[in-house]
């Protein structure tokens, strides 16, 4: 698979203004290892070589791109829908994982951390922990640990210890302070999973770079098929990293749109939603600076999403930089927006999605394309996870009516 | 006014003795003028006061506590600007912050809106020394000195570039981790203050970490001083002000003047 030498971020961890390391100086001689390691192995042969190898028998890569032939009627467009939730564990998180922890074992690490909102992540980052025998110690924000239940419970049967973050929100945001907190005291023997393309360099590059792999395989088979690529590319953003790694592939061909959709909550109110992109202003939170939820005074701001894994006042660096330079578009789907893109799916392909994903859905679902449009929706996980939210949100008993 | 921190704590050690500097969380109730005069008059060097932050990500629990009350009561960056330079001290104040809170005010304004109210130095945990030069060059034009984190494993290249920024002090980090009291000083706090010794002739104190005024007294025998965060905003969570200002008189007792 080609993979093209990417021009950012500079020696910096820049992406324009973008980026950089806004952390304390105790972890920065964990995050200089880090980058050196990443540039000796991003070309290393065998590096790339168990890489590969475990994303091919381990998570079942490539993942399948299918044909969503009824929604494709529905709405006027030619959709294809790149299926991440089939990878092992359910959803993209697991491609970065594994590629963290075996960077983590060369680097000599013997402990692992992550933070959760979703606990894709948490599950993924405990899964590849559980394969190379390494303890995990997985934040997640209180309120998460309740609305995410079944994730909680796997990630304990993987062996990963979990702890409740009760500050803060108690979301997504605060388990990352904690992990950081854990990581300032643990750093020379812990390696840090950090689960989207946000952080401080070279956190952004590297997770785009293990996620690149979905944009690239997307690519190669909508050539196989359509025999040309997209007219839009559609992913959710929280932190962004399933939107980052199927755009990479795609940044170079000015005439496919890249269109990320951010979680829109309940209002465009204070503390109603999640749009940093669409209604954020430039700020530093968890080691990078990007569009941040924020109050004048620079606090930053509450959050409301109904699917956990967007609930997050930042994104990712490169998110910032590609919305300046306009060379993406940032929308945003509501929570009724994301039911009604969940349901779609559902109904209409057989496919049960993550709720972060069916903001992406939910986005088409209002027509916003050209007609006959050819597009690709990162389907980002599955939603097993997701199936009490959306009863409780739709109202639909718990126990099926005879 | 840039002097006015260094040259506190130079005094203090030319004379042979070490500096003492307390931490309370601005906006946090209790931590009035009266408290940062007590503090002086308990023999406080200089003094830190922190601006709360919503995301402390440097500060363990006691701090985040803080931070979290202070933010509740509404407390806003001038709220604490005002109360500095409401309590004129006859000490130094130094300002730690997180570095969103400069960059949404403006990094300019942010220091000159400081050295108006008689701040006198910044501290900025999150703002390591090659993200910082727009806070230097701010620091330098507002005169206020710009203070700077050293910590456990910072290489020698880096605490070269520290040593040539900072001023004021150097505030060397004791241990790996966040703000907090242990149960001993770490052996890591000496090891910052001796690999920084030969590269700056700037004041080095030790943070992070120091609870009592025996281990203040132990970081005393190789550093130039000491700043005490959590174990003096302790009392202040439990509604006892006065406790705190005793409990930095038993510092300044342990700490030799």
């Amino acid at each position: 698979m080609s993979v093209t030498a990417p021009t950012l971020p500079d020696a910096r961890g820049r992406f324009g203004r973008f980026g950089g390391r806004y952390v304390p100086e105790i972890l920065i001689p964990a995050l200089d290892e880090l980058a050196i390691a990443w540039s000796d192995l991003r070309d290393d042969a065998a590096f790339r070589g168990e890489l590969d190898a475990l994303l091919r028998d381990y998570v079942g890569r490539p993942s399948p791109l299918t044909f969503a032939s009824r929604l494709s009627d529905a709405l006027g467009y030619r959709i294809w829908l790149k299926r991440e939730d089939l990878n092992h564990t359910g959803a993209h998180k697991i491609n970065n994982t594994l590629g963290q922890v075996l960077l983590a074992r060369r680097l000599g690490k013997r402990r692992i951390i992550a933070e959760t909102g979703a606990g894709m992540h948490g599950v993924a980052t405990a899964t590849a922990s559980a394969l190379f025998g390494l303890p995990c110690v997985v934040y997640m924000g209180e309120e998460d640990t309740v609305r995410q239940a079944p994730n909680v419970a796997r990630m304990q049967l993987l062996g990963a210890e979990v702890v409740t973050v009760t500050s803060g929100s108690r979301t997504l945001k605060d388990a990352m302070n904690e992990a950081m907190r854990d990581w300032a005291a643990s750093v020379r023997e812990t390696h840090y999973v950090i689960g989207s393309v946000a952080g401080p360099h070279p956190f952004p590059v590297l997770v785009r770079e293990f996620q690149r792999v979905i944009g690239e395989e997307t690519r190669s088979q909508l050539r196989d098929v359509e025999g040309r690529d997209p007219d839009a590319v559609v992913a959710c953003v929280g932190g962004g990293s399933n939107a980052m790694g199927i755009f990479a592939a795609f940044v170079g061909a000015p005439d496919v749109r890249l269109i990320g959709v951010e979680a829109g909550g309940r209002g465009d109110g204070p503390g109603e939603h999640c749009r940093s992109l669409t209604l954020g202003e430039p700020g530093v939170l968890h080691g990078s600076l990007s569009y941040l939820l924020q109050d004048e005074d620079g606090q930053v701001l509450p959050t409301h999403s109904i699917s956990a894994g967007l609930d997050y006042p930042g994104v990712g660096p490169e998110h910032s930089y590609l919305k300046e330079s306009g060379r993406a578009e940032y929308v945003a789907a509501t929570d009724a927006q994301a039911l009604e893109g969940f349901q779609a799916l559902a109904r209409n392909e057989g496919i049960l999605p993550a709720l972060e994903p069916a903001h992406a859905i939910g986005w088409l679902l209002t027509r916003p394309l050209p007609d006959g449009s050819l597009v690709v929706v990162n389907v980002s996980g599955r939603g097993d996870k997701d199936l009490e939210t959306v009863r409780t949100a739709l109202g639909v008993d718990a126990v099926a009516t005879p | 006014m840039t002097g006015d921190l260094e040259v506190a704590l130079r005094k203090r050690r030319d004379a042979g003795g070490r500096a003492f500097v307390p931490y309370v969380t601005g906006g946090l109730d209790g931590v009035d003028a009266d408290l940062l005069r007590g503090l002086a008059a308990a023999g406080a060097d200089a003094i830190e006061v922190g601006i709360p932050f919503s995301d402390p990500v440097m500060d363990g629990g006691v701090i985040q506590e803080a931070s979290r009350r202070a933010l509740e009561a509404g407390t806003r960056p001038e709220d604490v600007l005002r109360t500095i330079h409401g309590a004129s001290v006859d000490v130094p104040v130094a300002v730690m912050t997180y570095f969103n809170p400069v960059l949404r005010h403006g990094v300019r304004a942010f220091l000159d809106d400081a050295a108006d109210a008689g701040v006198a130095g910044v501290i900025v945990p999150d703002l390591p020394v090659d993200e910082a030069d727009d806070v230097a060059a701010a620091c330098r034009s507002a005169g206020v000195a710009p203070v700077f984190l050293a910590a456990p494993g910072t290489s020698p290249q880096r605490l070269r570039a520290i040593a040539g920024v900072a001023a004021g002090f150097v505030y060397c980090v004791a241990t790996y981790g966040v703000t907090g009291e242990r149960e001993a000083l770490s052996g890591t706090a000496a090891q910052v203050v001796e690999a920084l010794r030969p590269l700056t002739d700037l004041p080095l104190l030790v943070g992070v970490g120091i609870g009592t005024p025996e281990q203040a007294a132990e970081a005393c025998r190789f550093a130039d001083g000491v700043v005490v965060g959590s174990a003096l905003v302790r009392p202040l969570l439990g509604g006892d002000p006065d406790a705190a200002v005793r409990l930095a008189g038993a510092f300044r007792d342990a700490v030799p003047s």
